[in-house]
């Protein structure tokens, strides 16, 4: 017993945290990717994540295309529709304020959401959990589902891979690079357009993945991504726009603390990110891990 | 000399005043009558009423022909979002800017709560169909409203009766945290402690949550035997999905769907649902009569009717049957009709509605059909047994409704 809380629950609510804070991290790396780049406050990554999940299960349905297929397949298709909306929607209002480009998203989000509304309604569809994660772990403490373990486990694989690309590679140099000066590399023969294109569509294929990693455990729906948004957002903040490994520790953080919360105060759990929020923002403006201008 | 002159005057100046009051109470106003339709059309609550209930609501104006006595009926709707202000707004604007009589649909209960206070302000009429709490015909009842389909009351009290008298006596409660939530909440804790059960804990969730797991987790580790899900639509799905993945089933618990709709079992499937019990007011298969109009509406909107989108219609038609009795759509003489005359239609047989507003008719305790039971798509429950309209609903006796207590 700590503090007249059972273990067992507190360490359950600890790991759902966890696996939450996984989902954080994933869609927050997304946001600071495209943020740090194309200086975009991307509104829509809520729907795209929700379109990840209902591609999946569009393919699934009609044609039996299985999870470990979709889970490659789905974020380059959603991948490639986000390179267009950049090319084609996002490209040409690229020097005009900042709040062009967040208004044209949150619009996309409506669109692409209340056009999911129309055609699926909102009950949810069922997404079946694959075979091998059917089962379910008994960690002594609490029984937790198999496929939610292995979750947390592609959720922290795809976030190394984002940060090793973009931290040790020629290509994330070349993205770092841009980040700070895109005429100068465009001068060295990069091709800085479709650089920022491919980020994007990267920014939001990673929204797709965490869709599909999401589809067999919350019921499909078109208001999935909308709910989730928000405290994506507060993550995001938090860790300081842009900061690539902030977004990530931040995220696992998050769930965290938002697990604890619901052990000790559960009627305040849907407000404790922003609370934290308000307070990083009072203390460090550019958040935990952001750089001074 | 005077006084000569004013006498007359005064008398036809009353005389004026009195003959207006009469066609003020006769006749159909704007020579229209005019139906607001408020519901969630986009939200989580939108495939229980939304877009299917409009339709449902249009079946029934062009049952009656579009027109009554050579008024045309006409239809405005929108979309609450449920919010208590924008449904309040919406109702107050159709009053003051379109003189509309009455507003259908009506779901979020916060809403309803707002929206009919209203109506009573201005003497409108409304048809509830879609909200729960039983608190509406309770400590909110109002002479400007009828609450057709259910209540939290008569939810809990068919379903949570028939679980406790089964065995499953000790209970966690699981509930939206909003208007709603909370009188499914206190309905279901009154009628399990009646039947002598017990209540080990309970935890609220904000409405749309899509991670329901801790919440599983506390319903688990409270050692309850049955976890009564006092929520609806999107949130009872998720809720059903995270118990099965955590194997709460598996660990001899059983989920009590408390407010379950035909449309989150043909979301979830048979395999997820099989054996849950629920309380209906109504399903499309119940009769001749209820097949027959099912299938009108399935060939408008491809789906089955939950039993809200056939309560949208059975009210409509009692409040439109009652203006073309009446000849006026006034609402105290519209009402009052409704009270006098008992409702037999696709929807029930020999339901009535009270003083307090409330429509009181048998309902039914009904267990999803397993795979292997189901015929097809929608072949989803089989009728257990029918829960006697008197049995159902809260006794006049129990009302703190100011209509029956004044009395």
């Amino acid at each position: 017993m700590i503090f007249d809380i059972p273990a067992s629950v507190l360490f359950g609510q600890l790991t759902l945290g966890l696996i939450n804070g996984a989902f954080y991290a994933l869609l927050s790396l997304g946001l600071a990717i495209i943020f740090g780049l194309l200086k975009v406050i991307n509104f829509a990554h809520g729907a795209q994540y929700m379109l990840g999940a209902f591609v999946a299960l569009l393919l699934l349905r009609h044609f039996g295309i299985d999870y470990w297929t979709a889970l490659l397949l789905v974020p380059v298709l959603v991948g490639l529709f986000g390179a267009a909306l950049e090319r084609f929607l996002l490209r040409p209002i690229a020097n005009e304020n900042h709040l062009y480009s967040l208004l044209l998203t949150f619009g996309l989000a409506l669109i692409i959401q209340g056009l999911f509304t129309n055609l699926y309604g909102t009950s949810g569809n069922s997404y079946p959990i694959p075979e091998v994660f059917r089962g379910a772990l008994n960690l002594g403490f609490m029984y937790l589902p198999t496929y939610r373990a292995w979750v947390v486990v592609a959720a922290l694989v795809a976030c190394f891979l984002a940060w090793f690309v973009i931290e040790k590679t020629r290509l994330g140099s070349y993205l770092r690079a841009g980040t700070e000066n895109p005429k100068l590399m465009q001068g060295f023969g990069i091709n800085m357009p479709f650089l920022v294109t491919m980020t994007y569509g990267f920014g939001v294929a990673l929204a797709a993945f965490a869709g599909v990693l999401a589809a067999p455990l919350y019921s499909v729906s078109p208001g999935m991504g909308a709910n989730l948004l928000i405290v994506v957002f507060a993550v995001v903040v938090i860790g300081g726009m842009g900061s690539i490994v902030g977004a990530v520790i931040t995220g696992l953080a998050m769930g965290l603390i938002e697990g604890l919360t619901k052990v000790f105060y559960p009627q305040g759990a849907s407000t404790v990110i922003f609370l934290v929020m308000a307070l990083v923002l009072l203390i460090k403006p550019h958040g935990l891990f952001g750089k001074e201008p | 000399m005077l006084n000569k002159t004013i006498k007359p005057l005064a008398a036809a100046l009353a005389l004026s005043l009195t003959t207006t009051g009469v066609t003020a109470n006769e006749g159909i106003s704007n020579n229209e009558v005019r139906i607001g339709y408020l519901a969630d059309m986009t939200g989580s609550y939108r495939d229980l009423g939304g877009p299917g209930g409009l339709e449902a609501l249009r079946m029934a104006v062009e049952d009656v022909g579009g027109q009554i006595n050579g008024a045309k009926i006409v239809i405005y709707h929108a979309d609450d979002r449920n919010s208590p202000d924008v449904g309040a707004n919406t109702v107050r604007e159709w009053i003051d800017r379109r003189n509309v009589d009455v507003v259908a649909g009506l779901v979020s209960s916060a809403v309803t709560i707002a929206a009919t206070r209203i109506l009573e302000e201005h003497n409108k009429l409304g048809l509830v169909s879609i909200s729960a709490s039983s608190a509406i015909t309770n400590e909110y009842c109002t002479a400007n409203h009828i609450h057709w389909v259910y209540d939290t009351y008569a939810m809990a009290n068919g379903t949570a009766k028939a679980i406790v008298r089964q065995g499953g006596d000790s209970w966690y409660i699981l509930a939206a945290d909003y208007a709603f939530g909370h009188a499914m909440e206190s309905d279901v804790e009154r009628t399990v402690l009646a039947e002598g059960g017990t209540v080990r804990g309970k935890s609220r969730h904000p409405l749309s949550s899509s991670d329901f797991s801790s919440y599983i987790l506390q319903a688990q580790a409270s050692g309850a035997k049955v976890i009564g899900l006092a929520n609806a639509a999107s949130d009872t799905v998720n809720a059903i999905t995270t118990a099965r993945q955590f194997g709460l089933t598996d660990s001899g618990q059983s989920l009590a769907g408390l407010m379950v709709f035909i449309n989150d079992v043909h979301a979830l499937g048979l395999e997820a649902t099989q054996g849950l019990q629920l309380t209906t007011g109504w399903y499309w298969d119940q009769n001749e009569e209820s097949r027959a109009w099912a299938q009108r509406f399935y060939e408008r909107t491809k789906r089955m009717p939950t039993m809200v989108q056939a309560g949208i219609y059975s009210s409509t038609m009692h409040y439109l049957n009652a203006v073309k009795a009446t000849g006026t759509d006034e609402a105290q003489t519209v009402r009052r009709q409704m009270i006098n005359t008992p409702i037999n239609d696709m929807y029930t047989s020999n339901g009535h509605i009270r003083e307090d507003g409330r429509m009181v008719y048998d309902m039914y305790l009904a267990q999803v059909k397993t795979p292997a039971e189901s015929t097809g798509e929608w072949d989803l429950y089989k009728i257990v047994s029918t829960i006697p309209g008197e049995d159902a609903f809260r006794p006049l006796s129990e009302s703190k409704c100011k209509l029956i207590t004044q009395q």
